[in-house]
C-alpha cells in the first residue's frame, strides 16, 4: 500500500453535478486531492471550474453526487461553516471589498478566529510575504492595483488559517511579474502543508507548478495526472497550450 | 431673525428623529438593496407599545418617578420593535432574498398595511394622548429662542445614538461584518460570516433606532394614532435618498437637512405664497426636495458610485 492511500483525502468529490437552473454545469465529476498535495484544475472557458469550486466552497448548492471534506460529507453545509472546517476559497475576480480598507479585509479574512495575538502575529507573517500590502494598510481596498488586491484576497484567505486552499484564476488580468510573484506566495504557502486546488487558465504555468492535474471540458473531467504527464499529452498541448 | 432661529432648532428636533428612522431605511437599503416601507409603521409600534407601557406602569407602579416610567416604557418598547423587526424578516423578506426586487418592495408595503391594521385592531382608530413625562413647558427663552426640556432630550438622544451607531459600524467586528456583507454578500459567506444573521442584526438595530424616534415624536406632539408612522416615514425614506441611499452620514445629514428645511419653509411659507398656504401645508417641502433631488440628484448628498476594479 502506497503511502497516499492510506491517508484519508481531504477533499473527495465523487459524481457531483451542480446546476443552475435547468442547465446542467458540472455533469458528475470525482477528484481526490490527499492532505499537502497541490493539484490544479485546467480546461476552456465555461468548463465549469468556477462552477465547481464554488460548490466546493458551498456558495452554490449540488445537483447530486457527494462532497467529502476530511472524509465527511459537507454539501449541506453552508459556505460560512465550511471556512470554518479550514476550508477557504479565494474567488473569481478576487471579491475584495473595494470600501473596506486593506487592514479590514485583512481583518475579515480571521473573522471567525478569537486568537487575537496569533491572528496579529499571521498579519506580520503575511506582511513578510506581501510587503506591499503592509505600505496600504489604511487605504480603501478599491483604490488597490489588481495585483495588490489579489495578494490581499489571498492574504486575506490565510488568515483564516485554512487546511484547504480553493484559488480561483489569481493569474487573471495580471502582468507577468505580478503573477510571478504571486506563485511564488502559492509556493510557499504549499511548503506550509496547505493543500491546493488551483484553478488556472494558463494551462503551461499550473502544470508547471502542481505535482497533479485534472483536465476540465464542458462539464467533464477528460484528463487526469501527473503535471509532467499533461504537459507532455500531445492532446493537452493541441487543446490548452497553443500547439 | 428670531423665526429663523426658532425654526432652526425646531428643524433640528424633528430632523433629529427623521435621521434616527431614516438610518434604519438606508442600513437595510445598504445590506439588501430593499426599501422597507414598513419601517415607519415600525415607529408608530414603537410609540403604542410605548404608551401602553407607561400607562400600565402608572397604574400599578404609581410611584415610580417620571423619567424611570418612561425609561421603562421606551425599553419594553425597543425591545418589542427589536423582536418585531427580525420577525418581518424573518418571515416576509428572508424568503424574498433572491426574488426580483419588485417582490420585496410589494411585500414590505403588505407589511406597512398589516402593522397599521393590526395596531388599529388593538388601540382603536382614535388619537391617543401620550403621556408627558418630559415636560413640554418651554424654557425661558434665550435670545428670543423658546426650547422644551423634551426637545432637548430628543436632541441630546439622538446624538448619542447615531455616535453610538456610526462607532459600531465602523469599530467594532460586527460593524465590518455589516459592510463587508453590504458589499458583498457571497464573498462576507466566504469570510465565515452567518449572512444570515447580519442581516437580522441590522433590521434589530434599525428598529430599535425606529422606536426612540417613535416615543420622541409622540414626546413631543403629545398623540400617538395607528397611522402615525406613515408620515415620518416617508418622510424619513427623502432624508435617506436626500443623503444618498445607503450611506449612514448621508441619512443622518439627509434628515437634519429635512427637518430644518421643512420647518423654515414653515415658518415662511405663507409670507413667500403671499398668505395663500399656511404652515400646515410644510409637508410640501419634503417632497419638494424629494422630486429635486430624484431629478438632479439621484445619488444624494452624500452617495457616490465607488467603481469596482475589476
Amino acid at each position: 500500500m502506497s503511502a497516499t492511500t492510506q491517508l484519508t483525502p481531504i477533499l473527495q468529490l465523487r459524481d457531483t453535478r451542480v446546476a443552475y437552473g435547468a442547465i446542467e454545469a458540472v455533469k458528475g465529476i470525482s477528484l481526490e486531492l490527499a492532505p499537502g498535495e497541490l493539484v490544479s484544475l485546467i480546461g476552456a472557458n465555461g468548463a465549469g471550474k468556477t462552477t465547481t469550486l464554488n460548490a466546493i466552497a458551498g456558495t452554490l448548492g449540488t445537483a447530486g453526487g457527494e462532497i467529502l471534506y476530511d472524509g465527511k460529507p459537507i454539501d449541506k453545509l453552508p459556505a460560512h461553516k465550511r471556512l470554518r472546517q479550514g476550508l477557504a476559497l479565494v474567488p473569481e475576480g478576487r471579491g475584495i471589498f473595494t470600501r473596506l480598507t486593506v487592514e479590514e479585509n485583512l481583518r475579515m479574512g480571521a473573522y471567525c478566529r478569537r486568537d487575537q495575538d496569533a491572528v496579529d502575529a499571521d498579519m506580520e507573517r503575511i506582511f513578510g510575504m506581501l510587503p506591499r500590502v503592509k505600505e496600504r494598510l489604511q487605504q480603501v481596498a478599491g483604490t488597490l492595483s489588481g495585483g495588490e488586491q489579489q495578494m490581499v484576497a489571498i492574504g486575506r484567505a490565510l488568515l483564516s488559517r485554512p487546511r484547504l486552499l480553493l484559488l480561483d484564476e489569481p493569474s487573471m488580468g495580471l502582468a507577468p511579474l505580478v503573477v510571478e510573484k504571486i506563485f511564488e506566495v502559492i509556493r510557499s504557502v504549499a511548503a506550509e502543508g496547505v493543500t491546493i486546488l488551483l484553478v488556472e487558465q494558463n494551462a503551461n504555468l499550473a502544470l508547471e507548478f502542481s505535482s497533479r492535474a485534472y483536465v476540465m471540458e464542458s462539464g467533464h473531467i477528460t484528463l487526469s495526472g501527473s503535471g509532467a504527464a499533461l504537459l507532455a499529452d500531445p492532446k493537452v498541448r493541441a487543446a490548452y497550450l497553443g500547439e | 431673525m428670531e423665526t429663523l432661529l426658532q425654526q432652526t432648532v425646531n428643524g433640528l428636533v424633528v430632523g433629529s428623529v427623521y435621521a434616527l428612522v431614516a438610518l434604519g431605511y438606508t442600513m437595510v437599503y445598504g445590506i439588501l438593496g430593499l426599501i422597507n416601507f414598513a419601517h415607519g409603521d415600525i415607529l408608530m409600534v414603537g410609540a403604542l407599545v410605548a404608551l401602553e407601557a407607561i400607562r400600565l406602569l402608572q397604574l400599578h407602579a404609581p410611584g415610580l418617578g417620571l423619567i424611570p416610567t418612561l425609561l421603562a416604557g421606551l425599553s419594553v418598547s425597543v425591545l418589542v420593535c427589536m423582536l418585531l423587526g427580525y420577525t418581518i424578516e424573518r418571515t416576509a423578506y428572508r424568503r424574498l432574498r433572491n426574488a426580483p426586487r419588485l417582490a420585496p418592495l410589494i411585500t414590505a408595503i403588505g407589511v406597512s398595511f398589516l402593522l397599521q391594521t393590526i395596531a388599529m385592531i388593538i388601540w382603536g382608530r382614535n388619537y391617543h394622548t401620550f403621556p408627558q413625562l418630559v415636560s413640554t413647558t418651554p424654557l425661558e427663552p434665550v435670545a428670543g429662542v423658546f426650547i422644551t426640556p423634551v426637545q432637548i432630550a430628543i436632541l441630546v438622544v439622538s446624538a448619542v445614538l447615531m455616535v453610538a451607531l456610526v462607532l459600531l459600524v465602523n469599530k467594532t467586528r460586527l460593524g465590518r461584518a455589516m459592510r463587508a456583507t453590504a458589499e458583498n454578500h457571497k464573498v462576507a459567506s466566504l469570510m465565515g460570516v452567518d449572512t444570515n444573521k447580519i442581516i437580522a442584526a441590522t433590521f434589530v438595530i434599525g428598529s430599535g433606532l425606529a422606536a426612540v424616534a417613535g416615543v420622541m415624536f409622540s414626546s413631543n406632539y403629545g398623540i400617538a394614532h395607528y397611522a402615525m408612522g406613515f408620515m415620518p416615514g416617508l418622510k424619513a425614506f427623502t432624508a435617506a435618498v436626500l443623503g444618498g441611499i445607503g450611506n449612514l452620514g448621508g441619512a443622518m445629514l439627509g434628515g437634519l437637512v429635512l427637518g430644518l428645511v421643512e420647518s423654515i419653509g414653515a415658518g415662511y411659507i405663507e409670507d413667500l405664497s403671499f398668505g395663500f398656504l399656511n404652515s400646515s401645508y410644510q409637508d410640501i417641502f419634503a417632497f419638494l426636495i424629494l422630486g429635486i433631488v430624484l431629478i438632479f440628484r439621484p445619488t444624494g448628498l452624500l452617495g457616490e458610485r465607488v467603481a469596482d476594479r475589476a
